[in-house]
């Protein structure tokens, strides 16, 4: 197996592998294949966090793709029990023929369900469904100190909340056991409001949030002015009536790696400009594939190597919701003001639930996402501006995107963290926890 | 109608990866297997993926004795057989066989004696129902002899004019036999080597390739397709240069 990097590509420390194909596989395999006294390892899902929280201090990592089977599943009740390397879009692939769907996803099917139960990960669904470890009823884990070990809400609750976005340093999770939704079609009803700026996206979103269970926008980072937080407000349900069919695999990849990022200002300013245009209506309903609705990234397989060598990163912050509407502006005129940025921005709503892990991302508020071509000086002058405001607020950056946050601000926005590192696992360390722990 | 397959060595990942593809076509199957734990987990993983029913047999390839019981059970299960994989191996340590002569002979015996004498034990089944398709993992390193690994590569040639021959035999009688010559794949078995990322298949794409050639009856499968020539290549070279050659 080739040597792995995490999804932004940057920093660009490339991971040694090594494949767990069994939970037995796991003692040894961690005893072995690190370097440097054997401790500094980390576990690799599918590798698709951005930064440097999926990368290990040693630079190998157990990849557990290969450990991917279903141990039970009932499907009357929808509960599954399954190892960790399963997919979400194996989830998908099993469950939904048989009416059931995650109950929680996020924006992309190829992570594993230890990928999405170490960063407790959200969806559109925030504001209804709450983040995907709500669902998680029990976990199995492997711990260098103790061996195997269940943990659910209910026994050893400590562990658990510790390992629900826990950043994969408590221990190997082994299996997951989810319980899915029932859906009745594959079919979303989607409806897609065009909205002028940030004023009306907040009206918007207050208007559909109630009646709608997936809510997200795309906004235009670039536009100035007048034009400033335009963009399109995305809303959906799943159909309550409709076929049950699998969306056919496949999907393009990436001919060649381009030498230079591909991302640059001028395609961002006909990209996004052809974007918010392309619906000329003020709003559009239809009837769209889940893969069309959740997944339409997955489309381009690799899509993140469109930045060339040098790689991206994404930054991804929640604001508490009092002061969303300021701070929200305030970072998006700074991002337009710098010219940088991705093609679109995600803007989410969050709801009130809160999250069962001790340092999960979500909370109530407004969250903002988008991708930056890695280019030193610029990223890391708008990224203190950036912080500046959001910290100041009471917000917080997400890990699984993160790769510049300081061990400072880290600290304060997510004051648990030492009860997760009371309970760390002696053998793992990720690049990301050493440099926000010390 | 449902497929019925039987598997032995149903936890290696060539085969666990064509058992996945045959359970989403809600076949039926019948698991041999020496670990136990390993064997309940990948039942339930294909009935998760759609298999009509799973049935297990626990026994350790080398034990000969079981050979008799485990056909009769699956025959029993199923009455009929549509597709038997013959999937089970090791890759032995070559240097080690070269000294330590027992572990020599113990893994010439997993990989070719324990396979023939399954075989020997499904033919007369096979034979008597008149139809099926029986298909052995051989491997492309049975085709010469190579320094780094003669000692399996010996196995797999031995396995492979047993099939030949047996593929004769059980013509007659409608029965059809397929050899799977894969070159390398990322299993479990390889997972320490350090393979040629461009030569190194999927098991998924090997699964792809067993499942056409089941199906179309071919005789002899080189996985992935180029193996073939590179195979070709390698037989032609003379002895008198191949010996010079570190391969
Ligand atoms: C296009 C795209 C869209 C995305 N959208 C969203 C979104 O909407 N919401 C959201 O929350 N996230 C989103 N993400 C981020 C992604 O969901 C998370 O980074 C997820 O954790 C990745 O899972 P993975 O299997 O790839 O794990 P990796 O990225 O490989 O690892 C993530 C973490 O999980 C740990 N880990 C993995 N498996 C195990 C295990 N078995 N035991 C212990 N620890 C383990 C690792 O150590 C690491 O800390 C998106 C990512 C992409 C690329
Ligand atoms: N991977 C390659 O590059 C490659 C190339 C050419 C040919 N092949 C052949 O392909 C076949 C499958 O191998 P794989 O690649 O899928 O590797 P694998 O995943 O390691 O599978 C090997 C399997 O053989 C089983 N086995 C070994 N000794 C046994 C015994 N005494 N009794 C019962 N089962 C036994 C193992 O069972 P446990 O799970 O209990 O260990 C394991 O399931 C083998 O015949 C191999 O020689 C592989």
């Amino acid at each position: 197996m080739d040597q792995l990097l995490s999804w932004g590509r940057y920093p660009y420390n490339l991971q040694t592998p090594h494949s767990i194909y069994w939970p037995d596989d796991v003692p040894q395999a961690l005893t072995d294949s690190g370097s440097a006294g054997q401790d500094g390892m980390l576990v690799f899902g599918c590798g698709r966090s951005y930064g440097d929280s999926c990368l290990a201090e040693s630079n190998h990592v157990l990849v557990t793709q290969n450990m991917d089977r279903v141990l039970a599943a009932d499907w009357e009740t929808g509960i599954i029990l399954a190892q960790a390397g399963l997919t979400l879009a194996d989830v998908i692939r099993i469950a939904l023929p048989r009416g059931w769907f995650l109950p929680v996803t996020p924006g992309t099917k190829f992570v594993t369900l230890g990928g999405a139960v170490a960063n407790d990960v959200h969806g559109k669904n925030h504001h209804v469904m709450g983040t995907f470890c709500r669902h998680v009823s029990r976990l199995v884990m492997y711990r260098s100190d103790e061996g195997v070990v269940d943990c659910s809400p209910a026994e050893r609750e400590e562990l658990f909340a510790a390992t629900v976005g826990g950043l994969g340093l408590t221990g190997v999770i082994l299996a997951v056991e989810l319980q899915l939704r029932r859906v009745v079609s594959s079919e979303i009803e989607q409806r897609v409001i065009r909205f002028a700026g940030l004023d009306e996206f907040f009206d918007i979103s207050q208007k559909y949030d109630a009646t709608h269970e997936c809510t997200v926008a795309w906004i235009d980072c670039l536009a100035s002015g007048k034009k400033a937080g335009r963009g399109h407000y995305i809303v959906g349900n799943h159909a309550q009536e409709g076929p049950l069919e699998l969306a056919p695999p496949g999907g393009v990849t990436m001919p060649i790696d381009p030498p230079f990022s591909l991302v640059n200002q001028f395609s961002l300013r006909v990209f996004n400009t052809i974007y918010y245009n392309s619906q000329q209506k003020k709003e559009v309903l239809s009837r769209v594939g889940y893969d069309a609705f959740f997944y339409p990234l997955d489309r381009v397989l690799d899509w993140n190597r469109m930045y060339g060598r040098a790689g991206f990163q994404q930054y991804q912050c929640v604001v508490p919701q009092q002061d969303s509407y300021e701070v929200i502006r305030a970072v998006i005129q700074q991002i337009s003001k710098s010219g940088t940025g991705s093609f679109l921005a995600v803007l989410k709503q969050c709801g009130k639930s809160v999250s069962p892990g001790l340092i999960s991302f979500p909370l109530h508020g407004v969250s903002l996402a988008l991708d930056f071509p890695q280019r030193d000086h610029v990223n890391k002058r708008l990224f203190s501006k950036l912080d500046a405001l959001v910290h100041e607020a009471g917000g917080r950056l997400y890990p699984a995107k993160d790769a510049h946050m300081s061990a400072a601000y880290f600290k304060q926005a997510y004051p648990q963290w030492e009860r997760v590192e009371a309970l760390r696992d002696p053998r793992l360390m990720s690049q990301f926890w050493k440099r926000v722990s010390q | 109608m449902n497929k019925t397959i039987f598997i032995v060595g149903a936890t290696s990942g060539i085969a666990e990866a064509v058992a996945r593809r045959y359970a989403e076509q809600g076949a039926q199957f019948f698991l041999v297997a020496r670990n136990s734990h390993r064997l309940q987990a990948i039942s339930a993983d294909l009935a998760a993926r759609g298999a009509k029913e799973v049935q297990t047999f626990v026994m350790d390839a080398n034990n000969s004795d079981l050979i008799p019981q485990m056909v009769d059970a699956a025959w029993q299960a199923f009455g009929t057989i549509d597709v038997a994989l013959i999937a089970h191996g090791t890759l032995p340590d070559q240097q080690r066989t070269e000294t330590d002569i027992p572990y020599a002979i113990a893994e010439f015996r997993t990989n070719a004696e324990s396979v023939i004498a399954t075989l020997a034990g499904l033919a007369g089944h096979f034979e008597s129902q008149r139809k099926g398709v029986i298909a052995v993992i051989g491997s492309v390193a049975g085709d010469r002899g190579r320094a780094s690994n003669y000692l399996y590569g010996a196995a797999k040639a031995a396995i492979d004019t047993y099939v030949s021959g047996l593929r004769v035999r059980l013509f007659k009688s409608g029965v059809h036999v397929l050899t799977i010559k894969p070159g390398f794949v990322a299993t479990s078995m390889t997972a320490d080597l350090n393979l040629p990322e461009r030569l190194t298949a999927t098991p998924e794409s090997v699964a792809r390739d067993i499942d056409k050639a089941i199906t179309k009856r071919k005789d002899v499968l080189y996985t992935p397709w180029f193996w073939i020539f590179i195979m070709l290549i390698i037989r032609w070279i003379p002895a008198a240069i191949f010996k010079r050659i570190k391969l």
